[in-house]
């Protein structure tokens, strides 16, 4: 079963579609459930994979 | 109108002045609460902003409330500096991933982490746009060390 706007509804039903990308910064991956062409369910996992330097942040104002 | 990842400048001063403890290792034994929030795109949160505001957060739905949800950080550490060369960094990452739960969201790109406890803001990571549809979004933290915490003091 999928969470979608319409309810709990059978995964069988519905259209998946996944996708990922990644950069310097992060890693993303979302999942949709699509029903007769409309969006009804769409998550995303996103990774971190920077914070922040202040001491660089910093240089960068030098 | 756009989000800026920073260090808030007000955060400076505040960690100056005693206003975050973010470890149970800090002044009084006990670390301050500190929340997440969650804005849209076309917000304004960056290295100016004080306190968490309302203004531009996304809208409450599934398990997110206004002003977010509760996070914690692991205990601040530091690399060693040596008696020639004092430089060290200090770093800290939230503990645990941030999830949201039976969310919807139109374009939301960043987060500001702010202590609950004093109101006083801490720092802005964004992540390009995103969007969630009855779904749900789970944000995991860098590796905690000193190239890539969540927040470097070098």
């Amino acid at each position: 079963m999928v969470t979608t706007i319409y309810g709990e509804m059978d995964e069988a039903l519905l259209e998946k579609k996944v996708g990922s990308e990644e950069d310097s910064e992060k890693v993303l991956s979302w999942t949709e459930y699509w029903k007769d062409g409309e969006l009804v369910h769409r998550s995303v996992d996103l990774v971190l994979k920077q914070g922040i330097d202040f001491g660089a942040e910093a240089a960068s104002l030098i | 109108m756009a989000n800026t990842q920073a260090l808030c400048s007000q955060f400076k001063a505040d960690v100056l002045n005693g206003y975050h403890i973010f470890s149970a290792a800090g002044r009084g034994g006990a670390a301050d609460t500190f929340k997440a929030a969650i804005y849209l795109a076309s917000a304004t949160v960056d290295a100016t902003t004080t306190a968490y505001s309302a203004t531009g957060e996304v809208a409450n739905s599934g398990s997110y409330t206004a002003g977010g949800p509760t996070v914690a950080w692991t205990a601040p550490a530091k690399t060693a500096g040596t008696a020639a060369n004092a430089s060290s960094t200090t770093y800290a990452t939230l503990s645990a991933s941030i999830s949201v739960t039976g969310f919807t969201a139109a374009a939301f790109d960043a987060i500001l982490i702010y202590n609950s406890t004093t109101s006083k803001a801490v720092s802005v990571h964004t992540f390009g746009s995103q969007t969630i549809t009855a779904g749900t979004f789970t944000l995991t933290m860098p590796t905690n060390d000193q190239t890539t915490g969540l927040i470097r003091l070098t």
